[in-house]
């Protein structure tokens, strides 16, 4: 495990210590629950984390689980960006290119986001949007087209560290949306915390035709609760991570999300190195009848599909930002590139390719807004999320190619960072999870 | 806030566009397909409906109401050219050659709306306009134009040919482009418009084509024709420096229209093949699974995720006209795309229903013909490609040619 990251009893003696000699705790009378509460979290110190960070509200919202509020559109088709969601996507293209561009070489020869890219993105306050308020957070609306603007201008910088860096915020998604009151108590109000925790939505499987909605991660009942065995591919942040939610097959419930924590017993995981993305610090798991009770369940039956629609809008996301890239990168090297006593722009052989880039870019983009748009109003959104995925991963994939093509033999040898697109963007449409919006 | 559904105000629109496409065109698109040249009379009858639909839903809907709105004071418009793009849609799924027909709904009428001074709007109020720009030895390079227009004291007098007039016979005026002095090329290029009445005009010749052949495709001559200055739409001064920038103006207005056109006929074939698997056994889901569904359902998926594209882009284009933002670049990339996509679905799907696709029993092979036009007039894919291109690299048209 890395050296920056605290681990869970880490994070929890560190809260213990701030709260030990609160004079508010006693007046509250809530020091026995937090006692209480440090008492039975041998293992885990988000328990203690959680109720020491926001005493009063988590005891309040103990009984309803707390969500973040549902954006109200006024019924006119509209293509403008509210000031927040201006002013967020200038500061983080600002992080993205001052930041992910310059260290996206490291951190793919790392595996791993530097300590210091880590730390710089979090005081931005990704995770910290969304968790509700009443958490703790500093959330109080819901919108994935938002996520898409945050994950778009990450990825503009350096899909890989983007992915890994949205890993946590895509956890606090899940469990701000379909969380009960007692997970967001013990695990949501921790991503509201400075250094929040290494958290990733696991559902891809080594399996070719993987289905997502029908994971081969099984749990066998036993005892109430279940035993799960199987295995999930390429888990960003997956060697460290401290809180995973997964997709298994539970006896007599059928596919569900279930939340582990990461050193649950039963579970492993080594490092799953892959063509691209590797700042994400991917990671193979294997689960070998890992228990887990009823508590751990995430939502309910419909859940599963609701995460692999909004994790697919995720990747296109993450792939407009990394074909942008790829766009704003080549036109000027054409402009430049000499051959035959003219810049090869001149040719319409480069030319098209570029401008086909560009139609197509706005395309993916005008297609995820769409689906992102209508789950954020709460409109069905299966077959605009299908159709958003599906064209993002044909052009994607195609833009890469594309983006090599336009630099020649010269990015072949990786003088230039297209190479590392092209491969980061072949994983859009073959991957599930990792992120969501 | 991103919000990409068609809006609530223009539903009543759309819902008589649809009618009419339903009623009208479809019941007669088949015959005018067959009768090519035969004016197709029902549609006096609608042209009278539509009058009272612009006074009803969306006052100006049509390509009349296609014009620029001013930066107002930073809310959003949901304008003329979005319900005109969203209508157009719809009546292009009933038939986009008798879309084409449809009275003083002409690309000419879109140009005056687009550059004539409000005088000129006022005068040419209930005028039928078509557009003749292509000529026998210029198609795509409108600069290369031949047909002049020579001051005589007070008036000009145009003579020259013009080819592939959509709608040339039947319009009552026509929007001219012509040089004043061909020496100065580009910016000597002015539009004229021109009453049909006017003796020095006539049409010579009319065109068999591939498709759209219920709406007409005229040459014209224009002999020692003479009109009033006030025919001349726009700055009548021949400016070096700003040079197309007037009559190409029209352009940023007029493809996204012409996108719509592709995008309607590509969702008639879309829906129509839909119908058609569903009869062979295959319901098009949403599932979430991609590498089980059939291969018909894969490419359908890929279909109408391509036409979802072309859509958006064109809404896109005409939502920034409406608001007043520059869209030359997003109206060329929404014709470029909507070229495209509509003739690859409607020959796809026809593929997909096999001889029922290439049969005249289903209209699927009609489509497929209609559709090319669309990705040809108001500016080829290549011309599109090369002016989106030439922005994104800041390219002159000496430099990228």
């Amino acid at each position: 495990m890395p050296k920056r990251r605290r681990d869970l009893q880490g994070l929890g003696l560190a809260m213990l210590n701030r709260i030990a000699g609160s004079p508010a705790l006693e007046k509250l009378h809530l020091q026995k629950p937090a006692e209480q509460a440090l008492f039975q979290a041998s293992r885990t110190g988000f328990k203690v984390a959680s109720l020491a960070g926001r005493p009063l509200q988590t005891v309040r919202k103990l009984l309803e689980p707390a969500r973040l509020e549902q954006q109200r559109h006024e019924g006119l088709f509209d293509l403008s960006l509210s000031d927040e969601q201006t002013m967020l996507v200038e500061s983080l293209r600002r992080f993205a290119d001052e930041r992910l561009r310059n260290s996206s070489a490291d951190a793919e020869s790392h595996s791993e986001v530097s300590e210091e890219t880590w730390n710089a993105a979090m005081e931005l306050g990704l995770c910290q949007m969304a968790v509700p308020e009443a958490l703790g957070g500093a959330g109080s609306e819901r919108s994935p087209v938002t996520s898409a603007l945050i994950t778009e201008a990450l990825a503009w910088g350096d899909m890989g560290q983007a992915l890994a860096l949205l890993a946590p915020v895509s956890v606090a998604h899940a469990l701000a949306d379909w969380g009960n009151a007692e997970q967001q108590l013990h695990y949501l109000s921790a991503f509201a915390q400075e250094s929040p925790p290494d958290a990733a939505l696991a559902l891809l499987e080594p399996t070719a035709l993987y289905d997502p909605e029908r994971p081969g991660c099984r749990g066998r009942a036993q005892d109430g609760g279940w035993l799960v065995s199987g295995e999930k591919s390429l888990v960003p942040l997956g060697p460290f991570a401290q809180i995973l939610i997964l997709s298994a097959d539970l006896e007599g419930l059928g596919p569900r999300l279930i939340l582990l924590e990461g050193d649950a017993n039963g579970l492993h995981c080594r490092k799953e190195p892959a063509m691209g993305l590797r700042a994400a610090s991917l990671g193979r798991l294997k689960l070998k009848e890992v228990t887990i009770s009823a508590g751990a369940i995430i939502g309910d039956e419909n859940t599963l599909a609701q995460a692999v629609a909004l994790a697919r809008l995720g990747w296109c996301a993450l792939a407009i930002g990394c074909a942008q890239a790829v766009l704003d990168y080549v036109g000027p090297y054409a402009n430049e590139r000499q051959a035959f006593g003219e810049p090869i722009s001149h040719r319409q052989g480069v030319a098209f390719t570029i401008a086909d880039m560009a139609i197509e870019i706005e395309a993916m983009r005008l297609l995820l807004w769409r689906a992102a748009a209508r789950a954020e109003q709460g409109m069905e959104y299966r077959r605009e999320a299908l159709l958003a995925y599906r064209f993002c991963a044909d052009k994607a994939m195609q833009i890469g190619s594309n983006g090599v093509q336009m630099l020649g033999g010269h990015d072949f040898v990786k003088e230039h960072p297209v190479e590392r697109w092209y491969r980061d963007l072949r994983a859009t449409g073959l991957f599930e999870g990792g992120l969501l919006l | 806030m991103i919000y990409l559904e068609e809006p609530k105000k223009f539903r009543v629109l759309i819902h008589q566009a649809r009618q009419v496409a339903t009623e009208v065109f479809r019941p007669n698109s088949r015959k005018y397909d067959r009768a090519e040249h035969a004016y197709p009379r029902e549609l006096d009858m609608l042209s009278a409906l539509m009058d009272g639909m612009n006074q009803g839903g969306s006052r100006d809907a049509g390509a009349a109401g296609l014009s620029r709105a001013s930066a107002g004071d930073g809310k959003i418009v949901n304008g003329a050219n979005l319900s005109t793009v969203l209508g157009l849609i719809e009546l292009c799924w009933g038939d986009v050659g008798l879309a084409l027909s449809l009275p003083r709904q002409g690309l000419g009428n879109a140009a005056i709306a687009a550059v004539a001074t409000e005088k000129q709007k006022r005068a040419l109020a209930h005028c039928w306009a078509a557009m003749a720009i292509t000529e026998p030895g210029c198609g795509s390079d409108s600069a290369a134009i031949r047909t002049t227009a020579r001051k005589d004291g007070e008036d000009y007098v145009i003579n020259g040919e013009k080819i592939f007039v959509t709608a040339g016979e039947r319009c009552d005026h026509v929007v001219v482009w012509a040089s004043l002095d061909p020496q100065l090329g580009r910016a000597a290029i002015k539009s004229f418009v021109v009453s049909k009445d006017n003796p020095g005009i006539r049409v010579a010749r009319l065109e068999h084509k591939l498709g759209i052949r219920a709406s007409d495709t005229a040459t014209l001559v224009l002999e020692n024709c003479r009109v009033p200055a006030s025919a001349l739409l726009g700055n009548p001064e021949i400016d070096t420096r700003k040079g197309f920038g007037g009559v190409m103006q029209t352009f940023d207005n007029t493809r996204p229209v012409v996108a719509a056109m592709a995008i309607g006929v590509a969702r008639a074939a879309l829906e129509r093949c839909r119908e058609l698997l569903a009869d062979a056994g295959l319901d098009v889901g949403y599932d979430m699974q991609r590498w089980r569904v059939p291969a018909a359902i894969a490419r359908y998926h890929e279909l109408e995720a391509e036409w979802e594209a072309a859509r958006l882009l064109t809404l896109r284009a005409a939502w920034m006209a409406d608001n007043g933002q520059p869209n030359s670049l997003q109206a060329s990339m929404c014709k470029a795309k909507a070229g495209r996509v509509g003739t690859q679905v409607t020959l796809h799907c026809a593929e997909l229903c096999g001889s029922l696709g290439y049969s005249e029993d289903e209209l699927l092979e009609k489509w497929a013909r209609d559709a090319k036009i669309l990705d040809i007039f108001e500016g080829t894919q290549q011309i599109q490609l090369l002016i989106i291109a030439r922005r994104l690299l800041g390219k002159s048209s000496a430099e990228l040619k």
